[in-house]
């Protein structure tokens, strides 16, 4: 751990704080369509659009309007990349002439992408055409993004709007998002990263002769458009098999910084903007405050392990003062290395620029965390603000009776039914992960592509399960995907998804429809310091716990072992 | 034992009966226990069980585990000393959670043993009408078996008769001793029309007759409620509850998956982990205390009320009245003490203050209301005037009419009025003079003070103004100050004009007021509120009040009203005060509190039960793992062991504070929230740590595990 190292955490973290006013400032405009001259310029495309869908842009959905939109949405976006995928051979822009993907992968990958998990059982530079990366997997980086940003502010809704019948058009939500914060966003981050170095082309490989005299291929394609969705929109899915760690993904440190803080800077703008949508800002600092001190534990847990060095080499004489290098790029070092995979498992975005299994276990067992307290720190653009929000209500019914009144959260009861959604939200998924991941590690085709043995096999079981039900899609890697892992990652990743977003449009309509109490000296205070630290205590203990004996057998006995010498 | 010493009379208005807790001895008293013991073991009738899911659950793996120890024992197996320990523990905290239950239910049923004992079985004197169609006490009756009577039919209640069912008075009128209801021994006088005709089944006429129709049919009297009621036997769950019970049965069933999946895990890991020992690990993790006292918690909120001689009709409304937001107090008798009081003679120009004090004196003699008396006293206290017979110089006593708004007295020609300044004027003919622009200046001047004016006149000469001045009570404004920082604002309902009533509304410390109130703007204000998101508590009595009783959150009718009334209200107060509103409240916040913070504790608890049981359950084939033994237990038998005995033993020791409840203090959410958070959530986490090392200290002591 240096001096350098903690400078860098504290400057994100402060970039971070800096950025989240203007972002929210910025969504909140967006989506009440109340942007100036930028507006002018492009409501009659946006107004195009709808007329060319045969939308009326003025009619609002209920809450079971606005979820089936959204199904309806997802469905066809599913097909449409499970056919790109399925005919790959077929169609152009394919300079490696690569062939179709298999049934189970392109089902995987078509779930994987659509759910904004974009967990990758391939190699992309080998298996995807550019016409795949681009108008396959592209697409989906921005439409699952946005559509999660479009239900976080559906959310919002419910919980400002009053005696209201429905909470937004998911079709507006939709092109909004798309047209006013994803795509300039990106069209900015990827000038940047070409300025970089990153390349943006449709040539074929280089073929080229190092100074030593070996030949080799080096892929390039369109590398900076994907990149900047990616990370923007919390997606993960890198052009390249080694992702963030490519250097023509992630060719240097400014650019780490800068991919960074564009996986933060949506999630961290939702918190304003549905601070600025309730009516009190300071509402939207509490949510911010609570996944910011989440955050710098994590990081600072991740920091100060992977700045050990492991025990194993230190006794064959290696420079302990180096810490954990393994799996780790030199361009990077140890704190941005263990910055980026907080951030990644926090904000459920999966990109990663080092090798996590390749972390000590406590270092790695922080991204773990991250992803199974349900992705609410921060969080994937969207729908950590809506999975943040099931848990705000549970810890509001939890402690809010002890002020003398029936709980209330923002001025809105909160009764039978927006428990029950809000239980099965928080609940569905842990279900979820540790049901398939304690059927894999006993099951043949399970355990067949597990790399190690021992507490860190399981680890990578868990891991690939957590990251899959919490729609992160990065990979502890070592697993070899095969058919049982596909099919069975991609019915997580579906329940991970569908399970929370459907239980939180419910809440939404609910909570819409309830009259707005109005607030007093008597009403539970949700913008201060206490809020913020029953929130985090309830997240641990309701999100957390159930996942303690797992954690136990997995990375805390492998660290426990690590201190005796046994290493898996 | 008597009816009196079970529903003891509050302590008067003020009292701060909820802070008291009252009969804290008597809370776990012997001869409430032994039923209570046995009816715990009645419970465990799955049927019973059912509706408490949390604790179903344990009943289900309970008896699993007790299968499986069977077996055991018939087998030998080995370690049977620990399974047979293990298996009685599971067993006891189903029990305890129905004792805690039984315990909250026995309270309510010795009351209701005694309240029946006041169900009579009197027979009713059913008159027939009359040949008009009328009853009359003349009127012939026939003896009739109380069940017998049907609402609708008249009956006569003499001296020394039992009502037989509820009623509405409509002729006669008779002191009743009401004590086998309200606890209280001073008899009541009921009388036909107005806002006290209202009686009930099974109190007693003391003196004189009424002949009252019967309004409720037998079974669902006010009295039947009232034992259904502490009985519990009408409980049905609160929204709160309801909502509450689908949270704990959500964490019971992710921790159903939270172990089962650890076999597997296990397996994996090439060990292999007792069924008991994870069904003791599930037990200890769902929310077993708080669903075990989650009910003993609600029968208690009903019946802390009911000490307080407050019967609420439904758990929901003892809910709402911890959410008030608003509280409409009627101003006589809750904020002021209820009579206006003369405070000052203010004399036209040309008059003297003793003349006007004489003639106000001699108008006021045979005025028997609480403000004519306080004339002459006032009179005789500035000007010693004395009292003078009504009897001397041929008096002749003019009574208050509707019409008129005045009353005085005849001396042979002479005629002295007072009444209100508008209707003594009209009478003079609205004159325009110097002593009638005088006299409405004072009035002007008194009204803004907040007092009630009235003018004095002697024969058509206006003589002046006697100030009538309302004393608001003692203590009044802290406990407006109190009910602020609690978040509540207080409405003042009053008739008088809005001068007065603003006079009155800054001198308590009231939040708002509505003047010259009618029914329909008591209604219009109630929604007003409600439409802002506000929930609204009042109380009243009279018909008049009912719809707005009705429309309240919480509206609390007072026994002496009328049935219309305390039909429509979700409380009845039995000593008829109003101040008691802002005790109610109190009770329900106490009762949300307790909820909460029992809630919380339980969901805290989990933190170390993990830590006492996760590395006892990995340990034989990750020795590692003892590192997570933080608490350093003795072994991993001993360690299980006292996760669960502690788990079971936490609910008999929380058992008084579900019944006495969280002590609420006015002090604001936030405050309120640090407080309770510190005590029940923080604390819900260091106490097992410690509970569990001390159990396992012991049982290794002992050396049973």
């Amino acid at each position: 751990m240096t001096i350098t190292g903690w400078t860098l955490i504290a400057a994100f973290l402060v970039a971070t704080v800096l950025l989240t006013p203007v972002a929210g400032n910025a969504m909140t405009r967006v989506m009440g369509a109340s942007m100036g001259a930028v507006g002018r310029f492009f409501r009659p495309l946006e107004a195009g659009l709808y007329r060319l869908a045969g939308i009326d842009a003025a009619r609002e959905q209920s809450w079971w309007g606005y979820a089936l939109a959204m199904l309806v949405f997802k469905l066809v976006c599913f097909l449409v990349v499970y056919s790109f995928l399925r005919l790959q051979a077929h169609l152009p822009l394919n300079p490696l002439g690569l062939g179709s993907l298999t049934p189970d992968l392109a089902y995987n990958t078509a779930i994987s992408f659509m759910t904004n998990t974009n967990w990758q059982s391939y190699a992309g530079e080998t298996t995807m055409s550019y016409l795949s990366q681009m108008a396959a997997l592209t697409v989906q980086n921005f439409t699952s993004a946005a559509a999660g940003i479009a239900i976080a502010f559906a959310v919002f809704r419910g919980f400002a709007r009053g005696s209201a019948k429905t909470i937004g058009n998911f079709w507006v939500d939709l092109t909004r998002i798309t047209l006013y914060v994803l795509v300039p966003g990106s069209v900015v981050l990827a000038l940047f990263l070409v300025w970089q170095g990153v390349p943006q082309t449709f040539s074929n490989s280089i073929a080229v002769t190092t100074l030593e005299g070996a030949h080799q291929t080096i892929a390039v394609g369109p590398v900076a458009s994907q990149e900047a969705i990616k990370m923007l929109g919390t997606n993960g899915g890198g052009f390249f098999n080694t992702n963030s760690a490519h250097p023509f993904e992630n060719p240097t440190p400014l650019t780490n910084f800068i991919e960074m803080l564009a996986i933060f800077v949506i999630g961290g703008g939702l918190t304003s903007a549905f601070g600025r949508m309730v009516g009190d800002r300071r509402q939207g600092w509490a949510v911010f405050s609570v996944m910011a001190a989440l955050f710098v534990v994590g990081v600072a847990v991740t920091y100060w392990a992977e700045g050990h060095a492991n025990p194993a080499f230190a006794a064959l004489g290696v420079d302990p003062g180096l810490g954990n290098m393994e799996g780790k790029e030199t361009r990077f070092g140890i704190a941005a290395s263990s910055l980026f995979a907080t951030v990644t498992t926090d904000a459920s975005c999966g990109a990663v620029n080092a090798m996590h299994e390749s972390f000590l276990p406590l270092g790695g067992m922080v991204p773990l965390v991250n992803m199974m307290l349900g992705e609410v720190i921060f969080g994937g653009v969207g729908s950590g603000m809506y999975g943040f929000l099931l848990f705000a209500v549970v810890s509001v019914f939890i402690a809010g009776l002890m002020v003398g009144r029936t709980p209330e959260y923002l001025g809105k009861k909160i009764e039978a039914r927006e428990i029950k959604m809000t239980m099965l939200g928080i609940l569905v998924p842990p279900m979820m992960i540790l049901t398939m991941t304690a059927i894999a590690i006993v099951v043949a085709p399970g355990t067949s592509a597990m790399s190690a043995s021992g507490p860190h096999g399981f680890t990578e079981v868990l891991y690939e399960y957590t990251s899959a039900g919490a729609n992160n899609g990065s990979a502890f890697s070592g697993l070899t995907a095969n058919s049982f892992w596909n099919i069975t990652l991609g019915i997580t990743m579906m329940i991970g998804r569908f399970f929370v977003i459907i239980p939180a449009l419910a809440l939404a309509g609910s909570l819409a429809a309830k009259k707005t109490v109005a607030p007093s000296v008597g009403t539970f205070p949700t913008h201060g310091g206490l809020f913020i630290g029953l929130v985090i205590g309830v997240i641990l203990i309701v999100g957390g716990l159930t996942f303690l004996p797992a954690l136990a057998l997995g990375p805390i006995v492998e660290h426990l072992a690590m201190g005796a010498g046994t290493l898996y | 034992m008597t009816v009196q010493s079970i529903m003891p009379a509050h302590d008067g208005p003020g009292g701060k009966e909820s802070g008291r807790n009252p009969g804290r001895s008597s809370l776990l008293r012997a001869d409430l226990l032994v039923p209570a013991i046995r009816e715990s073991f009645r419970k465990l009738d799955p049927r019973v069980m059912w509706h408490n899911p949390v604790m179903f659950v344990v009943e289900i793996v309970s008896t699993l585990t007790t299968i499986l120890l069977l077996r055991d024992l018939a087998t030998g197996a080995p370690h049977i000393g620990f399974a047979i320990q293990i298996n009685l523990w599971l067993w006891f905290t189903v029990l305890f959670a129905n004792f805690a239950e039984a315990v909250a239910e026995g309270r309510g049923k010795a009351q209701a043993a005694s309240l029946r004992r006041a169900r009579t079985d009197a027979t009713g004197k059913r008159l027939l009408p009359t040949d008009t169609g009328k009853w009359s006490y003349a009127g012939v009756y026939e003896e009739v078996p109380a069940p017998e009577l049907q609402p609708g039919d008249v009956v006569l209640v003499e001296a020394g008769d039992f009502m037989p069912s509820d009623g509405e008075v409509i002729d006669g009128v008779a002191s009743i001793d009401e004590s086998a209801i309200t606890g209280e021994s001073a008899p009541v006088v009921r009388e036909s029309g107005g806002d006290r005709s209202a009686v009930t089944g099974g109190t007693r006429v003391l003196s004189d007759w009424i002949i009252v129709r019967i309004t409720a049919a037998q079974g669902s009297t006010f009295l039947d409620r009232m034992i259904g009621l502490v009985e519990g036997a009408q409980r049905q769950k609160t929204p709160n509850e309801i909502a509450l019970n689908i949270l704990l049965a959500g964490l019971t069933l992710v921790f159903i998956f939270a172990i089962a999946t650890i076999p597997s895990f296990a397996a994996y890991a090439g060990g292999q982990i007792p069924v008991l020992v994870l069904v003791a690990l599930f037990v200890t993790l769902i929310p077993t205390t708080i669903g075990a006292l989650l009910s003993s918690i609600g029968i208690a909120g009903m019946d802390r009320l009911i000490r307080f001689n407050v019967l609420a009709m439904s758990g929901r409304a003892v809910e709402a009245a911890g959410d008030v937001d608003t509280l409409l107090l009627d101003k006589t008798g809750t904020i002021t003490i209820g009579n206006r009081q003369a405070s000052d003679f203010l004399p036209v120009p040309g008059v003297t203050e003793q003349e006007l004090a004489d003639a106000a004196q001699l108008a006021s003699l045979a005025d028997e209301t609480p403000e004519g008396r306080s004339i002459v006293v006032l009179a005789k206290e500035r000007f010693n005037i004395r009292a003078r017979e009504m009897a001397q110089a041929g008096m002749q006593f003019v009574p208050f009419t509707a019409q008129t708004r005045m009353s005085g007295v005849d001396i042979g020609e002479r005629c002295i009025r007072k009444g209100a300044v508008d209707s003594v004027l009209a009478y003079l003919g609205n004159p325009a003079d110097a002593s009638a622009q005088a006299a409405i200046a004072n009035a002007d001047t008194v009204g803004r003070a907040g007092g009630t004016p009235l003018a004095v006149v002697d024969d058509d000469r206006l003589l002046g103004i006697v100030a009538l001045k309302d004393v608001v009570k003692g203590g009044i404004r802290e406990r407006f100050a109190e009910l602020r920082r609690m978040g509540i604002r207080t409405v003042m309902i009053t008739g008088d004009n809005p001068l007065t009533a603003a006079a009155i509304a800054a001198e308590s410390g009231v939040d708002d007021f509505l003047a010259q109130a009618t029914p329909e703007a008591k209604l219009a204000l109630i929604r007003k509120e409600q439409a802002e998101g506000k929930l609204v508590a009042m109380c009243g009595d009279g018909t008049n009040d009912a719809p707005a009783l009705a429309q309240a959150d919480v509206g609390v009718a007072m026994n002496t009203g009328t049935m219309a009334a305390r039909e429509a209200g979700n409380m009845v107060d039995l000593d008829s005060d109003p101040t008691k509103l802002i005790e109610i409240v109190g009770i329900g916040k106490q009762l949300l509190m307790t909820r909460g913070a029992l809630t919380t504790f339980s969901i805290a608890n989990d933190v170390a039960k993990y830590f006492a049981i996760i590395p006892a359950m990995f340990i034989g084939f990750y020795p590692q793992l003892s590192a997570l033994n933080v608490m350093r237990l003795g072994t991993p038998q001993s360690a299980i062991l006292s996760a669960i005995i502690f788990n079971a033993l936490i609910i008999i020791f929380l058992i008084p504070l579900s019944l006495t409840g969280v002590r609420y203090r006015p002090v604001g959410a936030a405050a309120l929230l640090r407080r309770n958070l510190l005590a029940f959530g923080v604390g819900g986490v260091v106490a097992p740590f410690v509970g569990i090392k001390l159990i396992d200290l012991l049982v290794n002591a002992l050396g049973i595990a």
